[in-house]
């Protein structure tokens, strides 16, 4: 069970350290078609400012703040949002994940298929954030039953 | 007993190197995996997905299945983890 730190600057670099990080991670995913970088990554540091959050301000805080069912609905939904857009390239004539079909309203091909990448980045970021922070959670919640042997 | 084990590591470390002799040169551009499809993804990935980041353009569009086989394995370990490790209060 991690309780939280009594350290206030720990507390305080962390309070300015988390947005940051998940601005960078937002950042890492919007901009996976220019540089390094896409949902996976994303999505880790996403989970890591989380996992960051808890380290220094204790499980209660993580609680309060989010709940592993709704993670799982997370994780659930970034991998519906990606196998989704694979079956409305599907719907609209084209084979399964295939982006040039998607129905947005930009004339050229190449620039919906960046943008049907960009759907998925976003998909899996915010499946693999959903899952870094459940098992984080649940690896470090385990002792807390008293049930382990 | 571990200097059995010692002598299987050697072994397969000494297999793995044999077998390493045989592979194509770093790069080397007349190997198989850069004549096959490596070309058409250099040539062509900015022209049909306006993605100058060729990794992004292989992993999410020409390989978009295989990603879908990834976050899906990524979703299984959190399942999995779920199944296992979950208390009643968590």
């Amino acid at each position: 069970m991690i309780t939280q730190y009594e350290n206030v600057i720990i507390k305080t670099i962390c309070r300015i350290m988390i947005p940051f990080l998940q601005i960078f991670a937002l950042y890492v995913i919007m901009h996976g078609h220019y540089s390094p970088g896409g949902g996976f990554q994303g999505g880790v540091i996403l989970g890591a400012s989380f996992i960051l959050l808890v380290i220094a301000y204790g499980m209660e805080e993580a609680r309060r703040r989010i709940s592993l069912k709704t993670l799982m609905i997370y994780a659930s939904v970034g991998l519906i949002i990606y196998s989704g857009i694979g079956i409305v390239c599907l719907l609209m004539g084209g084979n399964y994940l295939d982006y040039g079909k998607l129905p947005l309203p930009i004339s050229s091909t190449p620039a919906v298929r960046a943008m049907g990448i960009l759907g998925i980045e976003i998909g899996v970021g915010i499946g693999v954030m959903a899952i870094m922070i459940s098992i984080f959670l649940m690896i470090a919640s385990y002792e807390a039953g008293g049930k382990d042997d | 007993m571990k200097i059995f084990a010692f002598l299987i590591v050697l072994l397969t470390g000494g297999l793995l190197i044999y077998g390493g002799e045989d592979m194509p040169g770093w790069g080397d551009p007349n190997s198989p995996a850069s004549l096959h499809v490596t070309p058409r993804y250099i040539e062509k990935t900015v022209e049909e997905t306006a993605t100058p980041n060729m990794v992004t353009s292989v992993l999410a569009d020409y390989r978009g299945y295989d990603t879908l086989g990834e976050t899906t394995v990524i979703f299984t370990a959190g399942v999995a983890c779920l199944l296992l490790l979950r208390r009643e209060n968590p």
